[in-house]
This record gives C-alpha cells, sequence and structure tokens, in this order.
C-alpha cells in the first residue's frame, strides 16, 4: 500500500511558524507514456491533497501530471493549539489516504 | 509486422535526437510518444487566463526557485514563495505553475491562508523539455504577481518509456 512520510515537529511554541514536509509513494503516471507493447499506459494520479489542523484546512493542492512521481509538498502552518493535523490525498481511482500527526503546542 | 515497424521507427527516432545531442543540440523537441502533445505558450496563455480571468498579472513578489540545468525532467525540486505578510487582510490564496512544453500547461495549485504564517511552498515537478515556467500568486486582495523561471532539461521527462 502506498505510504505517506510526514515530518513535522512533534511540539512547538504557540505562535511558532512550523515547517511540515510529505512525501507520497505514488507512481503518478501521466497517462502519456506506452508500454513495451505499445499500448498506452493508463493516467493514474494524485488528484487532491489537503491538509486540516485542529480541525481547519491549513493547506491544499491540486495535482495534474506534471507533478513529479512520489509528490513532496513542503508548507508552513503558525501553531496556534494542541490538535491532531490531518493529511488526507486522493487519486483519481477513488483511493483516499489519510495519515493524522498530533502537534502539542506549550 | 505492426509492431515491429513501430519500435524500428522508434529505434530511428532516438538515433536521431543522439545525433542531435551529439551536434552539440540538448535534446529538444516534442514527446518521442505520439500520445503526449506538447502545450505550446499559447496553451499555456490559455490556461492562464481561464484561472486568472481578464486580472492583470504583473511581475513581482513572487519567488520562483528551480535549477536553471536539470540532468533529467523526471524530478525538479521547485521552491516558490512570496512577499505577503499572511495576515487575515492580506495573503496568498493560491499559487498557480504553468508549464509551456509539457503535455499539459496546468502542473500543480496551491491553496493557502493566513494560517500558513508564510507563503513558502515546495514541491518536485516534472518538465518535458526545455523552457519557461510560471508561477502566479492570486492574493487576498485580487492582484495577481507572477515570477518566471527557465530551466534547460537535458533529458525529457516524456522518455521515460518502459
Amino acid at each position: 500500500m502506498a505510504q505517506t512520510r510526514i515530518v513535522l515537529p512533534k511540539t512547538a511554541k504557540k505562535g511558532e511558524i512550523i515547517e511540515i514536509k510529505s512525501l507520497i509513494q505514488h507512481a503518478m503516471e501521466t497517462g502519456h507514456r506506452r508500454d513495451n507493447m505499445g499500448l498506452a499506459i493508463p493516467r493514474h494520479i494524485i488528484k487532491s491533497y489537503r491538509v486540516t489542523y485542529a480541525g481547519e484546512e491549513v493547506f491544499r493542492a491540486e495535482l495534474f501530471p506534471g507533478v513529479a512521481a512520489n509528490p513532496y509538498f513542503s508548507f508552513t502552518t503558525v501553531a496556534t493549539v494542541s490538535g491532531d493535523v490531518v493529511f488526507t490525498w486522493e487519486d483519481d481511482r477513488g483511493t483516499v489516504v489519510t495519515e493524522t500527526v498530533r502537534l502539542t503546542v506549550t | 509486422m505492426a509492431m515491429g515497424a513501430r519500435s524500428d521507427h522508434a529505434r530511428v527516432d532516438i538515433a536521431r535526437r543522439r545525433l542531435l545531442v551529439g551536434a552539440g543540440g540538448l535534446v529538444l523537441g516534442p514527446c518521442l510518444l505520439p500520445l503526449a502533445a506538447t502545450a505550446t505558450p499559447e496553451a499555456m496563455d490559455a490556461a492562464v487566463r481561464q484561472v486568472v480571468g481578464t486580472g492583470m498579472v504583473r511581475p513581482g513578489r513572487v519567488k520562483l526557485e528551480i535549477p536553471e540545468l536539470a540532468e533529467n525532467g523526471f524530478s525538479v525540486p521547485m521552491t516558490i514563495s512570496i512577499e505577503s505578510p499572511m495576515t487575515a487582510a492580506d495573503h496568498v490564496r493560491t499559487i498557480y505553475v504553468f508549464s509551456e512544453k509539457n503535455p499539459l500547461p496546468n502542473v500543480v495549485r496551491f491553496h493557502l491562508g493566513p494560517r500558513a504564517g508564510r507563503a513558502r511552498v515546495q514541491t518536485s515537478i516534472r518538465l518535458a523539455d526545455t523552457q519557461r515556467i510560471t508561477a502566479i500568486a492570486a492574493m487576498s486582495d485580487q492582484s495577481l504577481w507572477s515570477a518566471t523561471a527557465d530551466v534547460i532539461v537535458t533529458l525529457s521527462a516524456c522518455l521515460e518509456t518502459g
């Protein structure tokens, strides 16, 4: 199964800007390639990536085939309250993956 | 056989490419694969218009960092940062990335807001060819800012045939 690797600090001070990085294992098949038999390889890409923090959306991306395989994203958010950072991505075959990381704010 | 003819054709095409490289040129030209019609600067302009409407896009405030020379186009790291206080009253809403030579002009879009604290995102993109990449930031006050970067790609992402 596809893995999502997430890097963010476990704890942060209130008001601190923290960096969040994630790497999703996914081929991001463009739909523009052909296999050895000359047949078109169907498109299979992640379409959306969304991150909520303590229930509120803090980052969202719309992906096209131009995003490299194993999509990597890095972005920032302001530490406000202790809560769950929830990562959700969905591909064009309806697969939805959710990962949750707890952030403690002091 | 049709299959054999096709692969012969591909081999000739590759040989021609090698010749071009040998002649001092970089690997340019359209994708090897007939499936991949490439976007054109005009198609990119149309894609830009689709998202910005009639708004005026001004150069500035956006910093687009991407290698000037990429050995291959499979995964090219890119950092976009925008001069913005990222407050509730004044922040970046959306960042759009466009390509003029990939099969599709849209590459990726990021939606952010004041919760980001800082307008800086990183990702890795595919580049089908040597080209100019454009990043456009749509701000909360409706203004639009852009930056471009030229990238020379020596091995196209479209050549990754199985």
